[in-house]
């Protein structure tokens, strides 16, 4: 292993410069002359716009435009384009509606952007957006899921009867129907996986610079996926040839998914800059941030398990419907479907799964991918259900999992829904995680919990969640309008050292570290001599970026592809220098050696022969030493794991505290162990986040935000936590060339469920078997008051 | 923010001349309501005049079973003041938990209590404490200065220039923090005091008030059991997605249980 290598806890290089106030986030970036813009939003879930008079703002000072829906259709501005076409139980295409950059002539969500004022400074800009006068026409709104489906609900689309965007099944109903005809047992849930609101720590900022010299667009943007949002951008918005559109994502501070999208401010400030002949830049504000980000999560689930009298699972009905919001965010089909549905095995041997889902318009900001994007919703689906199942039977909530659990022989193991798991051993990771959170002590604490006035409850959730979606073809067949793949381009200086290109993007994950340690161990070039570049569409090649736990499994992928080209070139040189057969050279340790002897050359002596190829076999061999791969993947990757959370209830107040919480995670190989863990406890704190604290609440009636600001909305605190007790129980993944499978998201997935699960356990002797998410204090402290026991 | 003139002040005299001068002018403490409410373009003060660092409005002291808080003092001062923390510990401990250390390394006593948020936690302090409210003009006592919903008896151009607080015998304040913000979703101060036993609420209400029916327990028994059955009505305190006005109700019994509790440990 090199000092550096795979499985050391390499210090992040990137940490110095963010915690020094060094890092250079897109607001941090000023273009010469720029210009600022500020978005006007609807202040209403759903008006007509009946006239915008702009006269007034446009003799505002520093005032260099005011520009409206409008003008956009008049340049032929297109809509923001949707990723992923689902097709119905019907064989018929969703509904697709425009998404346009500015709208002009209705707004469908509070936050919806109307108009753009443009001036010297941004409080120009914002003063001017005042004397913008909109005339709105105010229409009743379709806010709550459960009502957007009734009869006489407003639509929010004409082309989407009864506000249904699909409505989409898997699975054979008819096998499951049979199968709960024989159930000893059934197990029901009726669960709401509340919405939730991203709240990355940077606020999304953009900057359009149109080069005039060279009819180029430049656009500065805080993005997950640079190469993703100059294809849409430039292709279906613009409409301008993509080769003259670079995309520059810097340093940016966390995304979470909401940083995937392509958004209109994007759009908005190239087009304008090159309207206005000056660099426009956008930067949110946190208000902004709350109406104008993609939201996650929003369903609500009715579940029902099929038991013989053995407790094993016969089969699985799920009826969902999710939120869309009021348009198709980028991705937005596709996650409470292909990264929902796909789930609903876990890690269970349940034969029959039947699911339903509809999408649902309604008059709220777009709903997208967020930490997990589909995965914890299925997750907290099939825990929970597993959970009532175990008390409907009597069991042991571990003895239930035993009882299903895929054992570690059968695998690959297809699953009724679709996905076929390459490894895992989810029996010893229950085991380990129920030993370490010392599972067979909890009645004591149970009882020194209750001396306090204390309710303890332990939860459990083994979960599985895939990563890395692939592969392409099967991905596009399901309805992707993208591939999958990832670039990767290795190259090796004249003197040695080693830039890498990824077309991954790190926006918080540690990929510079991360990346380097591949090329470390590969190569055994100094950690100090690699440098990792990423987020520029000029510089390297053609990328889909960072989301869905992806970058080590398909983008990692690319780059030891990549440099397994950098060595078989190098061997080829080194057996021309060494005079040797080519089947003769190894290389190991940074340095090409003829097998059993003494004779050698270093990765730098071969690079430095590769730039200066005086003694070269140039007849055969090109000169340079830089290879560049893409990574298709052959299947998903499905890290799994066991959560083990313990809380106590506050019986007075409700409150929920967590005060245990233990990881056992399966993630594959493990590069760097310390960037692992921190990536665990992230998502541990924001699963726990949906559990206990976050909730986006709209007015039902008027489709107001009622936590627009965080005087609302609850973000977990530190103080909120417990010291987490975080390890890994790896099984490598069998198909790609470094065994990862990603642990970017598994914190936020199995955790909701465990501390759910929790919470219904410390309250079970009460009688109460049903707590909303979040369990907020006010909600836990109902379900006491109105518990059907006195409990004891 | 809209744009507007700054002035430091030097006297709390100069500072109630420019105050009249202007069109509307906001004084300046810790900023910490004031600065977040313009940013939001809800005030728009055309003159904002800093008195934070006015000699006259600072400090603290303890003297003759009276703890004196000058208003532009911060809230961190108090609750880290050793003074404070021996002849009212209650108040330190409530200063202590006002928001974030950022937030109580700026805002003072007087801003909060010129603010009167209705989940603000100074004014349970002052109201159970019976303490007097001093201003350039005269004195206030607690049971007349507030007035409800951001409402107080000040008057313009009046500035709070100290807080007067007798020691009690025994205090103590027990917070139900809203979950996001952290303020006051319930607050609940008692306090056996040489006038009897005084129990102010915050949090719950549009102001913060006293419940006379806990007091009267109380003053019969200072023990938690005497409040455990008495429920305030529910019927005028505030509801919103963190709390129903029921749950608000059931909190002001369980806060003011503990804080008897707290107050005798
Ligand atoms: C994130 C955050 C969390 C917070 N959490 C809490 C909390 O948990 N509990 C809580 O109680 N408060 C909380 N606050 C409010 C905080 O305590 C404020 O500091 C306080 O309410 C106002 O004090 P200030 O000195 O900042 O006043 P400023 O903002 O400067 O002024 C507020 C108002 O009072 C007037 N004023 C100020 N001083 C005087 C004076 N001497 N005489 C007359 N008028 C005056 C000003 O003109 C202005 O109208 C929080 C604030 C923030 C930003």
């Amino acid at each position: 292993m090199a000092a550096s290598g795979i499985g050391v806890s390499v210090r992040r290089v990137e940490d110095f410069r963010f915690l020094t106030g060094r890092g250079n986030y897109t607001d941090d970036i000023n273009r010469p002359n720029q210009l600022h813009a500020h978005i006007l939003r609807s202040p209403h879930a759903h008006a007509k716009i009946k006239k915008i008079d702009a006269s007034k703002a446009l003799k505002g000072p520093g005032v260099a435009a005011v520009f409206t829906g409008a003008d956009i259709e008049k340049d032929q501005i297109g809509g923001l384009p949707c990723g992923w076409l689902v097709t119905d139980r019907n064989g018929q295409p969703m509904v697709e509606p425009p998404h346009p950059v500015l709208v002009a002539d209705r707004t469908r969500h509070v936050g919806d952007q109307v108009a753009v004022v443009i001036a010297e400074t941004r409080a120009q800009a914002r003063d001017a957006a005042e004397l913008v006068k909109i005339d709105y026409d105010e229409q009743v709104a379709t806010v709550g899921l459960a009502d957007a489906t009734k009869k006489g609900a407003p639509l929010v689309w004409d082309q989407a009867p009864g506000n249904i965007c699909y409505d989409w099944a898997l699975g054979d109903s008819a096998v499951v129907d049979a199968a709960f005809k024989t159930a000893a047992k059934v197990a029901k849930v009726d669960i709401v996986n509340n919405r939730l609101i991203p709240n990355a720590m940077e606020p999304r900022a953009a900057i359009g610079d149109y080069d005039l010299a060279k009819g180029n667009y430049n656009l500065y943007t805080t993005s997950q996926n640079p190469h993703v949002i100059r294809l849409l951008m430039s292709a279906y918005v613009l409409k301008v040839s993509e080769h003259k559109v670079r995309v520059y994502s810097p340093d940016v501070g966390g995304g979470f998914g909401s940083k995937i999208y392509h958004y209109a401010e994007e759009a908005i400030v190239c087009w304008a800059s090159r309207k206005l002949g000056r660099p426009v830049k956008w930067t949110a504000d946190r208000s902004e941030s709350f109406m104008s980000d993609a939201h996650g999560r929003d369903h609500l689930t009715k579940a029902e398990i099929a038991l013989d009298a053995g407790g094993k699972f016969l089969a699985m009905r799920v009826v969902t419907v999710a939120n869309m919001g009021a348009y198709l965010s980028t991705f937005a089909p596709c996650i409470p479907t292909y990264l929902y549905a796909l789930l609903l095995a876990g890690t269970y041997t349940t034969p029959a799964i039947f699911c339903e889902v509809k999408a649902i318009f309604t008059h709220t900001v777009p709903v997208d991918a967020y930490r997990g994007a589909g995965r914890p919703e299925a997750t907290y689906v099939v825990e929970r259900l597993v959970d009532e199942a175990a008390r409907v039977t009597g069991l042991d909530v571990a003895e239930i999992r035993r009882r299903n659990f895929i054992p570690r022989d059968a695998f690959p193991y297809q699953t009724p829904v679709v996905v076929q798991y390459d490894s895992g051993d989810y029996q010893s990771t229950l085991e380990i995680a129920l030993k370490t959170a010392d599972y067979s002590g909890f009645a004591a604490r149970r009882a020194e919990s209750a001396k306090r006035g204390k309710l303890r409850g332990l939860g459990l959730s083994t979960y599985i969640e895939a990563c890395g979606i692939a592969p392409s073809a099967v991905v596009g067949s399901v309805g992707a309008r993208a591939g999958l793949y990832e670039s990767g381009l290795v190259r090796v200086h004249p003197t040695g050292s080693v830039t890498i290109l990824t077309g991954s993007h790190s926006h918080g994950q540690g990929h510079e570290t991360t990346f380097a340690q591949l090329a470390a161990e590969r190569l055994g070039v100094d950690f100090d001599k690699i440098e990792v570049v990423h987020g520029d569409t000029d510089k390297i090649p053609f990328g889909m970026g960072t989301y869905g736990s992806r970058s080590l499994a398909v983008g990692g992928s690319a780059l030891v592809k990549a440099m397994d080209k950098i060595i078989a070139k190098g061997k080829k040189i080194a057996a021309h220098l060494l005079e040797a057969a080519e089947a003769d050279i190894e290389f190991k340790d940074g340095t090409f050696s003829i097998a059993g002897t003494d004779k050698k050359k270093t990765l730098a002596e071969i690079s430095g022969a590769a730039y200066v190829p005086h003694n070269y076999p140039i007849n055969e061999l090109e000169p340079g030493l830089e290879e560049q791969a893409f990574y298709d993947p052959t299947n998903f990757t499905f890290p799994g794991g066991c959560h083990v959370a313990e809380i106590e209830i506050d019986r007075d107040t409700g409150v929920v505290q967590l005060v245990s919480f233990v990881a056992v995670d399966d993630v594959g190989r493990v590069i760097n162990p310390m960037i692992v863990e921190g990536q665990v406890h992230g998502g541990v704190a924001q699963g726990m986040g949906q559990a206990l604290l976050e909730g986006c609440v709209y007015d039902q009636k008027t489709g107001q935000l009622v936590t627009g600001s965080y005087m609302d909305y609850t973000m977990p605190r530190a103080s909120d936590l417990p010291t987490l007790k975080v390890s890994t129980h790896n099984t490598l993944c069998t198909h790609n060339p470094l065994g990862v499978k990603g642990v970017g998201e598994v914190g936020a997935i199995g955790s909701p469920a465990a501390i759910m699960n929790a919470v219904h356990n410390a309250v079970a002797p009460f009688g109460v078997t049903h707590v909303e998410m979040p369990a907020t204090p006010e909600r836990v402290w109902r379900a006491l008051q109105s518990a059907p026991k006195a409990a004891e | 923010m809209y744009a507007f003139n700054y002035h430091r002040a030097k006297s709390v005299d100069e500072a109630v001349k420019l105050q009249k001068s202007a069109s509307e002018g906001s004084f300046l403490a810790g900023g910490h309501t004031l600065i977040p409410t313009m940013k939001q373009r809800l005030a728009k003060p055309s003159d904002v005049i800093d008195i934070s660092g006015l000699k006259e409005l600072q400090g603290i002291s303890v003297a003759g079973g009276t703890v004196t808080i000058g208003a532009a003092t911060r809230h961190g001062d108090v609750a880290n003041s050793p003074e404070v923390k021996k002849a009212i510990p209650a108040l330190a401990d409530l200063a202590g938990h006002i928001g974030d250390p950022q937030v109580r390394n700026r805002g003072t006593i007087g801003g909060s209590l010129a603010n009167n948020d209705p989940a603000a936690d100074y004014p349970a302090a002052v109201l159970g404490l019976g303490a007097t409210v001093h201003t350039n003009k005269r004195a206030i006592e607690a049971d007349k200065y507030f007035k409800g919903l951001f409402e107080t008896a000040l008057e313009q151009g009046e500035v709070i220039t100290k807080v007067t607080f007798p020691v009690a015998e025994k205090a103590a304040y027990m917070k139900f923090p809203n979950p996001a913000s952290r303020y006051a979703l319930v607050g609940v101060f008692v306090a056996k005091t040489k006038g009897g036993v005084r129990v102010a609420v915050t949090g719950a209400g549009p102001g913060v008030f006293r419940s006379a029916d806990m007091e009267k327990a109380l003053g019969a028994s200072f023990e938690a059991d005497a409040v455990a059955s008495i429920k305030v009505s529910s019927k005028n305190l505030n509801s919103d997605i963190h709390a129903s006005a029921d749950y608000r109700a059931h909190l002001v019994t369980v806060m003011a249980k503990r804080a008897v509790a707290k107050a005798n440990s």
